[in-house]
């Protein structure tokens, strides 16, 4: 019995699983790092040595780098938060990544609709053009909307990160609602233009209630990439009352150069939330992604 | 239905909140730049610009660019030539390492080994993680004081005594020997770069190309099946002409993610200039020098470079599919 059975774990899937468990080890190991160096003081990060009292030698203790913390230095988190600004910037974030995509949402259903439910000439070419905004790169917009920004005296705002990031999520809003809106049946339009409803009633009691799967998907990818986006954040919103996440992160680095527990402390608050709720939607958020690139 | 003026009217409505948006801030703006990388434009206060024609970019491409203030040669070190090239290294590094790992993992999970989900779920994590907070992170792991991790694994298990030497021996753009600083060298960093890069991105490829083979028709494969074919033949013959689609949306998402990159570099080193992009010469340009007519230029030339890889790319893997067909 005991024999059959070793033979039929065959090696090599065993050996498949030693080289995931590697890549699952590599992947995770950078995080429980950080969570560790984020609770620990310098001394421990980095050693030290002390003068024994009762023998006078000098005792080297050396640094605890992988090691769960000797003292938990909950500390850290605290003044990551205080001084380090983390929560203010956390807000920023979300004011910023929530409007932006309630905007890219509206935006793009109200275009979809246009594109694939109106007939009309020159509806293709306008699918065309809006697809441009795929390869587009945000190199394209930073001089001009920058000057534009500082003479309408809207940098420092929460405007200046709000409409481009709406802007820059539209074309992938456009293709995955496309994706969404051709799986409602066209026969509901024309029973409902037939019962008298326009193209608005059409589109807000017909069409937007049956796009509820679509705002997921639309959602989560616009609030990752308006989350940890950096170049535009850096650049128009250089102060730092409506400075974003990714931003705050940077220059608390010029403030604690030598200080690891506070800076772990704010990298893990950046990070800790995305985790959680990427344990609950897993499988969501990896359809949005999925639904973003197979129809592009 | 009909097409009366009211129903244009209501398309028009309809296309207007897009249209705004993606013309006002994507489309414009490319004019613009493009208008601004032929002026001399140092100044976003006053209006003053002087046509210079093609001058920015023949001095993005020349080894010498002058600041106007001081008379000082300033970007000696950091021209556009350099900067294109690493991020076309990083390209390169993309393609033909990352994107083989990820379809290696892909084709692996996909065949129904025991916790695929719970593989895929962690592998496809980094993605998420904000690409600054991986830079940062991975500043420490490099840092090459007491506390780096790589540096003290290195000397915990005694690498370093014969790896540092022998980088030293290949550093040769400076007389400083290595001693564990990662990101300091220009023989070194961009590869520091990459690391992270391929930690954060491996999982995302190979996401898409998980779902594109699950995609594939279960007769298809039982057929080969069937037809005796080995693993390895399915893989090559059906499984991965399949998925060409999505092999051809991660290829030009890595190569143009190659090009447009900028997070991680600027997060990852205090001295961009070790491992310059095009993006953060042009972030320098900008922001440190003012000269807005310099890097309107770059960001042009990034354009048209973005645009020509997504269309050589599409043709590549059109030819090949018309060719197997």
């Amino acid at each position: 019995m005991r024999e059959r059975k070793k033979r039929k774990l065959k090696v090599s899937t065993v050996l498949v699983h030693l080289a995931l468990l590697v890549l699952v080890f590599i992947n995770i190991f950078p995080l429980y790092w950080m969570l560790t160096f984020s609770l620990k003081t310098n001394d421990e990060i980095l050693g030290y040595s002390y003068k024994d009292p009762e023998t006078g030698v000098r005792v080297q203790v050396p640094p605890n780098h992988v090691g769960l913390p000797h003292q938990w230095e909950w500390s850290n988190y605290a003044e990551a938060m205080n001084t380090g600004n983390m929560g203010q910037y956390f807000l920023n974030s979300l004011v910023v990544s929530v409007s932006a995509i309630a905007i890219t949402m509206v935006a793009s259903f109200m275009a979809t609709y246009a594109l694939t439910r109106l007939v009309w000439k020159g509806r293709k070419m306008m699918n065309k053009f809006f697809m441009l905004g795929l390869t587009i790169p945000i190199h394209a917009s930073i001089v001009p909307v920058y000057i534009i920004l500082s003479r309408m005296s809207l940098l420092n705002t929460y405007m200046a990160l709000i409409f481009p990031y709406a802007a820059f999520s539209l074309s992938m809003g456009i293709l995955i609602s496309t994706g969404f809106m051709g799986d409602i049946p066209y026969d509901l339009d024309e029973a409902a233009f037939l019962d008298g409803c326009g193209v608005w009633g059409i589109f807000l009691r017909i069409i937007a209630p049956l796009m509820m799967p679509a705002i997921a998907t639309v959602g989560i990818y616009t609030f990752l990439q308006c989350w940890n986006e950096l170049l535009f954040a850096t650049i128009f919103v250089s102060s730092g009352q409506y400075r974003t996440l990714p931003v705050g992160v940077q220059q608390l680095f010029g403030q604690y150069t030598t200080r690891w527990g506070p800076i772990g402390a704010a990298l893990s608050i950046a990070t800790i939330p995305t985790l959680i709720v990427y344990i609950f939607l897993s499988k969501r958020i990896q359809d949005s992604f999925i639904a973003g690139a197979v129809k592009g | 239905m009909k097409r009366t003026f009211t129903y244009r009217l209501h398309i028009f409505l309809f296309l207007l909140p897009a249209l705004i948006l993606f013309v006002g801030i994507l489309i414009a703006p490319i004019v613009m730049s493009a208008w601004y990388s032929v002026h001399d434009f140092n100044s976003i206060s006053s209006t003053k610009m002087d046509f210079v024609g093609l001058d920015n970019y023949v001095t993005l491409f020349s080894r010498e660019m002058i600041n106007p203030e001081t008379g000082k040669v300033f970007a000696n070190d950091k021209f556009m030539g350099d900067a294109l090239v690493n991020s076309l290294i990083l390209a390169v590094l993309s393609v033909f390492i990352q994107l083989p790992l990820s379809l290696i993992i892909a084709l692996k999970l996909s065949k129904g080994i025991r916790g695929e989900r719970a593989y895929l779920s962690i592998f496809f994590m980094p993605v998420l993680i904000s690409t600054v907070i991986i830079g940062r992170l991975w500043m420490n792991i490099y840092d090459p004081g007491k506390a780096g991790i790589l540096n003290a694994a290195l000397r915990a298990t005694g690498a370093d005594q014969w790896l540092f030497p022998w980088i030293s021996g290949r550093i040769t753009s400076s007389k400083l020997a290595f001693t564990g600083q990662w990101t300091g060298f220009r023989e070194t960093a961009l590869g520091a770069a990459f690391v992270p890069i391929l930690w954060q991105y491996v999982g995302y490829h190979m996401l898409l190309m998980y779902a594109g083979i699950k995609g594939v028709p279960s007769e298809l494969l039982e057929a080969a099946e069937l037809d005796g074919c080995s693993e390895g033949q399915v893989n090559r013959h059906i499984i991965i002409p399949y998925i060409k689609p999505i092999l051809k949306v991660s290829v030009i998402f890595a190569v143009t993610g190659s090009l447009k990159s900028f997070d991680l570099i600027y997060a990852l080193m205090k001295d961009t200039t070790k491992a310059e992009l095009p993006s953060t010469l042009m972030y320098k340009l900008l922001f440190l020098h003012n000269r807005y007519g310099l890097g309107s230029a770059i960001a042009v030339v990034l354009i048209v470079l973005c645009f020509a890889f997504a269309l050589l790319i599409t043709l590549a893997f059109r030819d090949k599919g018309e060719k197997v067909s």
